[in-house]
């Protein structure tokens, strides 16, 4: 697991890790540095290891569903929908249109509350702690709707196999809208302060470049491959959920570097907003569960792959079923450890603040690793 | 005799003084940090303990003196310890010159900012002092960036400060001042001033220029293995460090103690804490620049401006 030894006696292991501010979690990466420069790296994953894909074997479906909002706490609510509509495929259950729409509305939502949470925690890893409380401040108005619609305020268990327990009414309507305008409001103090600063700028143009061809040699997915060119977005090339009714654009990067990547995200916030808005105007009337959805939920056997797009990327799951109220087997395709596993080549030759923009630039959650 | 008991008496005074502004400021100046970063960044947080969170740093100092003493297994004892005072003392010294007022000065001596300078200096070999000791990688890098950014900033802040010096004719603070009686220094030298705040920023180890503590890169820096009451005087150094680079530029750049109605050392301590404002909206604006930039801005930057700024001073002084 470690690197060499005794290689180049001038070399010598900073350990970044498990517990440092940067990691934001507990990775651990340990890095063979000549003076400032990073010669190799190793990242250490394991530290939060809860055999997630073990209990689902030990779990009925349902007792596993809150699972998934604690493999990625940030972006809880794509999880859940990944696991339902595994699920809702393998038991051929439909949800009613307006489900779907609650659905998208919520992750949505979600996947914005996680884009500002990278965000505010990436200007701290570069030693700018106002944007930080900026974002956090906007992320509180999308824990305050979420909250008041599924009781939680971080870890969200929301959907159901067939629909959603709680429908959407006019105040979180009104919330929503009201939300949409603020954010779009901040925009330019976003710019301002960030985007446009002569700081930001020369800490993250031209950094970290990741070439189309490393991201897709690595299996890269999400904002990270989009900022490198290649609009690949699940929500488009594998439509689900109501995603098709909606019109949005996929923001891709052109040099692939840490500014890219953050650009990416900003504009994907603005598309969500798009999204929500037009939810919003669309949703259809009607029941939010389908109907006659066992309590105790049998499927028949067999195997399925459902694959979501979250605010890191691709997320699949994959059941197997042998007809019994437990699953098989079930194994998660998470995002970040794809995208975690570049990381070496890309701090290579950098210097250590070089390798804490990007390892942040790259918007890891360590849970999902470790799962 | 006699005037070795005066020149005593007036050394006790002045020492009890000093520290006791030493003590208030740094009281002061956590209270105004937390004030204006809370400002900035829109959150209620400082107004819970006492009026407007007057007695939060009191409570922290109080948590502080509590806090035990850890001395890791492995350091370099004598030097570890020695490091915050050696940190700590040559700031005292520098009060010496401080001109607070034309009555309120400890010694008026005629190389004032010299030794403001050459003292100032001494911080940096209690960084690198405290980052070697403490054996630790994370320190040691802190140590290392210290050294390289210390030399590189000095420079460019010396030889700003040289072309008020050239105007002035003199080392002497209160010649500094009185020099400015008409026009201050930060009108007719406005280049200098930007770029004696930008050297005195990165002198004090304050964001942007925080590279030896840099918090997400290399934990806490020069100062991990500290805690207790040796990791406050570290902090205690560094907040004295902000008012006597302050001060310096307000006697360098804005008149020293001069303005209307008020009484002299009034205005100066009005234009001090506005420079240190001045210095705490940086760090909570600013992301942190990475080590080589910062060293190129330094050298390919602020030098040859600081240059040519001199140059610029000197001739227009043989002209006039």
């Amino acid at each position: 697991m470690m690197l060499e030894k005794g290689v180049e006696e001038k070399t010598f292991y900073l350990n970044l890790g498990p517990q440092h501010p940067s990691t934001h979690g507990v990775l651990r990466i340990v890095l063979e540095m000549d003076g400032e420069f990073i010669i190799n790296s190793d990242p250490v994953i394991g530290y939060g290891h809860r055999a997630h894909e073990k209990m689902a074997e030990l779990r009925t479906y349902q007792q596993y569903l809150p699972n998934m909002g604690r493999v990625d706490y940030l972006h809880a609510l794509a999880y859940n929908q990944c696991y339902c509509m595994a699920v809702e495929k393998l038991a051929g259950i439909t949800p009613p249109e307006r489900a779907e729409f609650i659905r998208v509305i919520t992750s949505e939502l979600n996947r914005l509350s996680s884009h500002l949470l990278w965000f505010g925690a990436y200007l701290m890893d570069l030693g700018a702690f106002t944007p930080f409380l900026y974002c956090f401040d906007d992320r509180e108005q999308i824990l305050d709707l979420l909250d008041r619609l599924t009781g939680s305020r971080l870890t969200y268990c929301f959907y159901r196999f067939g629909g959603v327990p709680v429908d959407i009414d006019d105040e979180f309507t009104a919330g929503c809208r009201a939300f949409i305008q603020r954010l779009r409001s901040r925009w330019d103090d976003y710019d301002d302060l960030v985007t446009k600063n002569v700081i930001f700028i020369h800490r993250t143009r031209d950094v970290g470049i990741l070439t189309p061809e490393l991201a897709l040699k690595y299996g890269v997915t999400g904002p990270n491959l989009r900022g490198s060119g290649i609009a690949y977005d699940i929500r488009r090339s594998e439509p689900f959920s109501a995603y098709p009714l909606f019109d949005f654009e996929i923001p891709t990067g052109e040099r692939g570097d840490i500014m890219d990547r953050y650009l990416v995200r900003l504009r994907e916030m603005e598309q969500s907003l798009r999204i929500i808005e037009q939810a919003l105007d669309k949703i259809p009337n009607g029941p939010i569960m389908a109907e006659k959805v066992p309590k105790r939920l049998k499927p028949a056997e067999g195997e399925v792959y459902t694959a979501v797009e979250t605010a890191r990327g691709e997320f699949g799951c994959y059941i197997v079923s042998k007809g019994d109220v437990k699953p098989y087997r079930i194994k998660l395709r998470v995002p970040c450890f794809s995208n975690l596993s570049i990381l070496p080549e890309l701090i290579k030759n950098t210097m250590v603040a070089d390798a804490v923009a990007i390892l942040g630039s790259i918007d890891l959650v360590i849970p999902e690793i470790d799962r | 005799m006699q005037f070795l008991v005066a020149e005593g008496a007036r050394l006790v005074v002045s020492l009890i003084g000093v520290i006791g502004l030493v003590s208030v400021n740094a009281l002061f100046l956590i209270w105004m940090e937390r004030k204006v970063s809370a400002h900035i960044q829109l959150r209620p947080g400082p107004m819970e303990v006492g009026f407007h969170g007057a007695l939060q740093t009191i409570a922290d100092a109080l948590k502080l003196i509590g806090k035990e003493l850890i001395t890791p297994e492995d350091v370099d004892k004598i030097i570890y310890l020695l490091a915050p005072i050696v940190m700590f003392l040559p700031v005292l010294v520098s009060f010496l010159v401080i001109p607070f007022s034309p009555a309120l000065v400890i010694r008026d001596i005629n190389v004032g900012l010299l030794l403001i300078f050459a003292f100032g200096a001494l911080s940096v070999l209690a960084i690198l002092m405290a980052g070697w000791s403490s054996n630790n990688k994370y320190a040691l890098l802190g140590a290392i960036r210290s050294v390289a950014q210390n030399v590189a900033y000095e420079i460019p802040l010396l030889i700003t400060a040289m072309s008020i010096i050239l105007m002035a004719g003199s080392f002497r603070l209160s010649d500094i001042v009185a020099q400015q009686s008409v026009l201050w220094n930060i009108f007719l030298q406005p280049l200098a001033f930007i770029l004696y705040i930008t050297c005195a920023t990165a002198e004090t180890n304050r964001a942007p220029f925080d590279i030896p503590e840099a918090e997400s890169e290399l934990v806490a820096g020069f100062h991990t293995e500290y805690s207790g009451m040796r990791f406050a005087i570290f902090f205690l150094a560094e907040y004295t460090n902000m008012f006597i680079v302050s001060a310096v530029a307000t006697v360098l750049f804005l008149g020293g103690w001069r303005g209307p109605v008020l009484p002299p050392v009034v205005w100066f301590l009005i234009k001090v804490y506005l420079m240190i404002f001045i210095i705490m909206w940086f760090r909570w604006t600013f992301p942190r620049l990475r080590f080589d930039q910062l060293i190129t801005f330094s050298w390919k930057v602020l030098i040859p401006l600081a240059f040519v700024n001199l140059l610029v001073t000197a001739l227009v002084i043989k002209i006039l």
